[in-house]
């Protein structure tokens, strides 16, 4: 629910302010579109008969609550116009089954047009009503003000909708005309089912629950769109290692038939829902099972069989993928398109591509992770990275180091600080002479207390902001630390009395950092 | 301004005497000087002659091979333009020692060697390489306590190009990777034995170090992987992978490019390399001068045929294969000229073999062919009317050449610089041949059991610029062969006479003339006494290593007058002599002491061998009865350990010395 509500809120906001920026984020939105109009209609199908849908088709309505709850507690007055909604939805729905065909309608072209256009009218009659009625009501204003907001903004919104659905009744053809060349699976409604054989029955409410969301989710993606198109580029070259091993794969454009799943259904966390209850599993295998325990007749062995066996013995069309995300090397309207191998391939690139980091690993409470299994696998290695480069990347494979090393200029390995303190002088107890004596003595302490002072007091120029100070000399915590500054700016000559006296000074805080004290860093610099 | 003060003084002081040396300049005394440069001693007395001397010496002098490390603040501010500093003589560096280095040497230093020293860290190493910027040469060879952090350090010297890291066991990838990436204008580097370092850190320096013209790799875990990057290496002249058993046939197989600028190959004790792993390697290395193949795979025809694309190749050193006739002949094929052929402890060589050779290579210069036992007089005269311009042969152990052949080395080889005949069957007919060599320099004539003092005075008598004379346990010789020597060959430097028992202290006495003289050895002479070993003591003052074990005469009236005179000593062997501890004691005062081996000394004493030791604050090395370690307290070894001293213990038995004849008898039961 968490995730729906956020969802809401984006569209709402989005709806009204920014009006301007949707006709191009429309364009980018073909596929959106696409399920826009098949959504809708699964919607009607989901009206009609919501007995089958249960648990869902309740959450779908929540999902209008808010809309309906703003209505209500509008003054009476305004009544013609809260009905609006409803006539609106049906409205949309009449002439989204118009957009069914394919080839462009100009007719229906200019019904919704026309339709738009009283909507703004009305929109615009109410703008009028509530400006004269400011004039005369002066009290209460915070609350009859927030109420307007509200009406305008629902309105709005449902503008919006239409709107886009208008211009999006063009494209399709548009784009037939550009791509003639394109394969007829990918271009069909924005590659929704996997057509034919593979189709059936059992995976209907999977799509259904896909609907759900629908509506906002066109939206949804608009808001999202615009957020993140200046991250999409960072974050495209992070995606290099996970599908490395697809690169190879060159199927010829075509030779394939490309399925694109939609963000819900790829975060979703079942993907087979049982018809009667409504629970989700995440295997089909699981979900036969579940099913057992809703009658005899579904203990049979053709019921409990692998549902699609026959349908094998059919030529399978080579399957690929395509990620949701527009702009993406993986959508397939990518210029260099390259498609994804199976369904886990989707999610995981999704997930770890276009989604949060959420999964934080509880040892070195720095690496995240959006794949669980991602997280797991680190922290199997987690605080075995003990190889260090200067600029504070940890590797837990030396040859990853040194290939790191030979790729960035300036960078170099990182010695471990004990490694210093392991290295002071043999002692210098054989001088006889007696000053030779007290020269060396005192060269030994100087040789220990530099020792710690060069190596550990860098790091503890990085660390001084690390907030627990018993972990800094966990080996976790190496990857937060910068040695980068100990190669790059020189280091004055610690010769002189004076500055090997620092240096013991270092050696002492550093002792007192050891033991938890929170000190040094004034004494750092 | 300066020189003309220091001149008027100088006028002042001599009462206006004239000396033409004030009319010189600066700068040309210092072009006279320069000249100086081959004997260190000469620069001293130069130095000694006068005040104004003794600046013009100090603002000049560039090397400084300090000997003890308490001195350094001193002679380091004395000399201000020091370049070189040679601290190999110096077993104890500790980190203040580098620290006063840095501070005053500052942007002059450009060479520091620490291969002997021991006592400095990361620490010391940090402040040299921060305050000597100009610094381009570092030894650190046989640092076994340094770690990766000292390796950091170095990479702070961004100005490096020769570095050595020989036996630097605990240095890893990680701190030559510090290396690689901090010293780019490596052009030497030597990580011999550094066994931590793997295939990923000489990667490293061949990806980020593209200046390397020379690079040692011997014996490092290394495999086919660092190769490629290797051979990519624009300017590598000289690569060294001696003993690197982890590189295969089959990983060299995959190499397509050679290295083209490489001259010298050394792929010794390779054992997992055969021809075809060589041929893929020195494939397209076709300006190959220098190949060392030694202990690796059988000498074939398959091996002889990877040659062939080697026309600039002129020396070949096989040491320690296992060779063929036929292989031989195929070298000889292949290989356009050589110049120099290494065969040494060669199984197999044959007369066949090696005639056919030295026909096809009438350039040959050096030839070694020690150890090869199969050999007969023919390869000798193949190789004497073949190469008559050998300038050196060595053939230590040919033993089935008859004494008639050494007459045509004699005869035809008149170039010959350097001849090692030792253990062979030459007489004094040989000998008087051999003599003719004019230009000899070093002639090792040891278990030459037929040569008499007859051969050695025609030696004595032709070949003036012998430099090296090697007579160990060639019995016949006495005193007249010596005295023969002695006033022929001036520029001696070193002789070893050990076992020739009927030597005397004449001989000692005749070969005190030979100034040059810094090594002699006398092992076993039992009829030399005090006097001789002080005439040479008095004659030879750039003795620098003494040995004068099983000498029994010798006894502390020998100590005297070496303690005295031979201030230049370093390594004196007094095992089974009759030195005491007043004698041992006496060589205090020679301050450049470094090595002692006191084994069986009859009347050395407990408290005299431990005011002996702490009274020679030089000592590195002391070879010591395993006795004495329960006898003296463990303080006393910790103290001088921390001086720098290394002690060894030996538990031998008094051994009784054997008759010679009997000795080789002995040794000829032990070779199969």
């Amino acid at each position: 629910m968490d995730h729906k509500d956020r969802l809401c809120q984006e569209t709402w906001a989005n709806s009204s302010s920014s009006g301007n920026e949707l006709p191009k984020n429309i364009s980018t939105q073909k596929p959106s579109y696409a399920n826009f109009n098949f959504n809708a209609q699964q919607h009607q199908q989901k009206w009609e008969d919501t007995s089958i849908f249960g648990v869902r088709t309740n959450s779908t309505f929540q999902e209008f609550n808010p809309q309906s709850e703003t209505q209500s507690l509008l003054p009476s007055n305004n009544n013609d116009h809260i009905k609006i909604p409803d006539r609106e939805s049906s409205r949309i729905n009449e002439t989204l089954q118009t957009n069914k065909v394919p080839d462009w309608d100009p007719k229906a072209m200019l019904n919704n047009l026309s339709f738009l256009e009283q909507k703004i009218h009305q929109l615009q009659d109410l703008a009028h009503l509530i400006i004269g009625r400011r004039s005369q009501v002066l009290g209460r204003p915070d609350e009859l003000l927030t109420q307007q907001q509200q009406l305008i903004t629902a309105d709005l919104t449902s503008i919006i909708v239409q709107l886009i659905s208008t211009a999006g009744s063009l494209l399709p053809s548009v784009k037939h005309t550009l791509s003639v060349a394109m394969p007829p699976a990918g271009q069909l409604g924005g590659v929704l089912f996997p057509s034919g054989a593979g189709m059936n029955s059992s995976l209907q409410p999977q799509y259904s629950s896909a609907s759900k969301v629908s509506d906002q989710s066109n939206q949804m993606d608009i808001a999202v769109n615009c957020g993140t198109e200046q991250n999409y580029s960072i974050e495209e070259h992070e995606m290099r290692d996970e599908e490395d091993a697809e690169e190879g794969e060159n199927l010829p454009p075509g030779s394939y038939e490309i399925l694109q799943l939609e963000k819900e259904e790829i975060l979703a966390p079942h993907t087979h829902f049982c018809t009667i209850c409504g629970k989700g599993f995440k295997r089909d295998a699981n979900l036969r099972m579940h099913m057992r325990g809703h009658g005899d007749e579904y203990k049979t062995p053709a019921a409990l069989a692998k549902p699609n066996k026959e349908a094998s013995s059919e030529p399978v069309l080579i399957k690929r993928y395509s990620c949701p995300f527009a702009g993406c090397k993986r959508n397939k309207d990518h210029k260099k398109f390259q498609p994804l191998k199976t369904i886990l391939c989707v999610k995981n690139h999704y997930k770890r591509t276009h989604c949060d980091k959420s999964y934080t690993c509880s040892r070195c409470n720095t690496k995240k992770f959006s794949v669980i299994a991602d997280l797991k696998t680190h922290e199997k290695h987690c605080g075995k990275d003990k190889w260090l480069c200067s600029c504070g990347t940890t590797f837990s494979r030396k040859d990853k180091l040194f290939g790191h090393i030979a790729l960035f200029q300036g960078h170099t390995p990182a010695i471990p600080p004990d490694e210093t303190k392991a290295t002071p002088g043999p002692s210098d107890k054989g001088d006889e002479n007696e000053v030779a004596n007290s020269v060396g003595s005192m060269n030994y302490s100087f040789g220990s207390g530099g020792a710690n002072g060069s190596g550990a007091q860098d790091i503890m120029d990085v660390k001084g902001g690390v907030d627990d100070p018993a972990s800094y000399f966990s080996p976790l915590n190496f990857d937060t630390c910068n040695f980068g500054g100990f190669h790059e700016f020189p280091r004055p000559p610690f010769d002189d009395s004076e500055s090997s006296f620092s240096f013991l000074i270092s050696g002492l805080c550093n002792y007192s950092q050891k033991t938890g004290g929170e000190s040094s860093s004034n004494n750092i610099h | 301004m300066k020189r003309q003060k220091m001149t008027v003084e100088f006028d002042d002081n001599c009462n206006k005497s004239n000396n033409l040396f004030d009319l010189l300049s600066e700068e040309i005394v210092f072009a006279i000087l320069d000249f100086l440069d081959t004997n260190p001693l000469d620069r001293k007395s130069f130095s000694l002659v006068c005040k104004s001397f003794y600046s013009l010496e100090y603002n000049h002098r560039k090397t400084l091979k300090p000997l003890r490390q308490e001195h350094l603040p001193r002679i380091l501010s004395r000399y201000p333009h020091v370049s070189h500093l040679d601290l190999s003589l110096c077993p104890r560096i500790n980190d203040n020692s580098l620290t006063v280095i840095s501070n005053t040497c500052k942007d002059s230093l450009r060479s520091i060697d620490l291969s002997r020293s021991r006592f400095f860290s990361y620490n010391g190493l940090m402040s040299l390489a921060l305050n000597c910027k100009n610094l381009v040469e570092i030894d650190l060879s046989n640092a076994t306590e340094l770690r990766d952090a000292a390796a950091a350090a170095v990479a702070e010297a961004k100005n490096l190009e020769r570095l050595r890291l020989g036996r630097c066991k605990l240095i890893t990838d990680m701190g030559i990777g510090c290396i690689a990436v901090g010293c780019k204008k490596l052009r030497l580097i030597s990580l011999k034995w550094c066994l931590g370092v793997t295939d990923l850190g000489v990667e490293l320096i061949a990806l980020k170090c593209k200046e390397i013209r020379i690079l040692d790799l011997s014996y490092l875990p290394i495999t086919n992987k660092c190769l490629p990057s290797i051979l990519k290496l624009q300017n590598l002249e000289d690569l060294v992978m001696e003993g690197c058993f982890g590189i295969d046939d089959d990983s060299l197989a995959v190499l397509k490019d050679g290295c083209k600028s490489l001259k010298t190959l050394d792929m010794s004790s390779c054992q997992n390399i055969s021809h075809v792993g060589l041929s893929s390697l020195i494939s397209g290395a076709g300006g190959l001068e220098e190949l060392t193949l030694a202990y690796g795979s059988p000498v074939t025809p398959a091996l002889a045929n990877s040659l062939r694309s080697l026309s600039a190749l002129q020396s070949v050193k096989l040491d320690g294969c296992i060779v063929t006739t036929d292989g031989l002949k195929a070298v000889a094929n292949c290989v356009v000229s050589l110049r120099e052929l290494s065969l040494s402890k060669c199984l197999g060589v044959t007369d066949e073999g090696l005639s056919y050779l030295v026909t096809k290579h009438r350039e040959l210069r050096k030839l070694d062919i020690t150890c090869c036992r199969k050999i007969t007089d023919v390869s000798i005269a193949y190789i004497t009317s073949s190469c008559a311009n050998l300038t050196s042969l060595r053939m230590e152990s040919c033993s089935l050449v008859p004494r008639e052949a050494f007459v045509l080395i004699g005869q035809r080889c008149q170039f010959l610089e350097e001849l090692d005949l030792t253990d062979n069957e030459i007489d004094d007919e040989g000998l008087k041949s051999i003599s003719r060599c004019s230009k000899l320099s070093s002639l090792k004539l040891g278990i030459c059991l037929n040569i008499s003092d007859e051969g050695l005075a025609y030696i004595g008598m032709n070949c003036s610029k012998l430099t090296e004379l090697d007579l160990y346990r060639s019995a016949e010789i006495t005193d007249s062969g010596i005295l023969a020597i002695a006033s022929g060959c001036h520029e001696l430097e070193v002789v070893n006479m050990s076992y020739c028992r009927d030597i005397t202290d004449s001989s000692l006495i005749s070969l005190s003339k030979c100034a040059k003289l810094n090594t002699f050895e006398s092992r076993g002479c039992p009829l030399i006494t005090s006097l001789g070993i002080a005439a040479i003591a008095v004659g030879c003052k750039q003795l620098s290593k003494l040995d004068i074990k099983k000498c029994h005469n010798i006894d502390n009236t020998a100590m005297l007058p070496l303690a005295h005179f031979s201030q230049n000593l370093r390594q004196i062997i007094l095992s089974y002599s009759s030195v005491t501890d007043v004698g041992l004691l006496s060589l205090a005062s020679i301050s450049c002491l470094q090595n002692l081996t006191v084994l069986h000394l009859k009347g050395l004493t407990r408290s005299g061998l431990v005011a002996a030791l702490l009274a020679c604050r030089g000592l590195t090395k002391v070879k010591l009865h395993v006795a004495f370690k329960s006898l003296l307290p463990q303080a006393l070894f910790e103290h001088l350990e921390a001086r720098g001293c290394v002690f060894e213990w030996r538990d031998k038995e008094f051994q009784a010395e054997l008759d010679p004849k009997c000795w080789k008898l002995q040794l000829e039961d032990m070779i199969p």
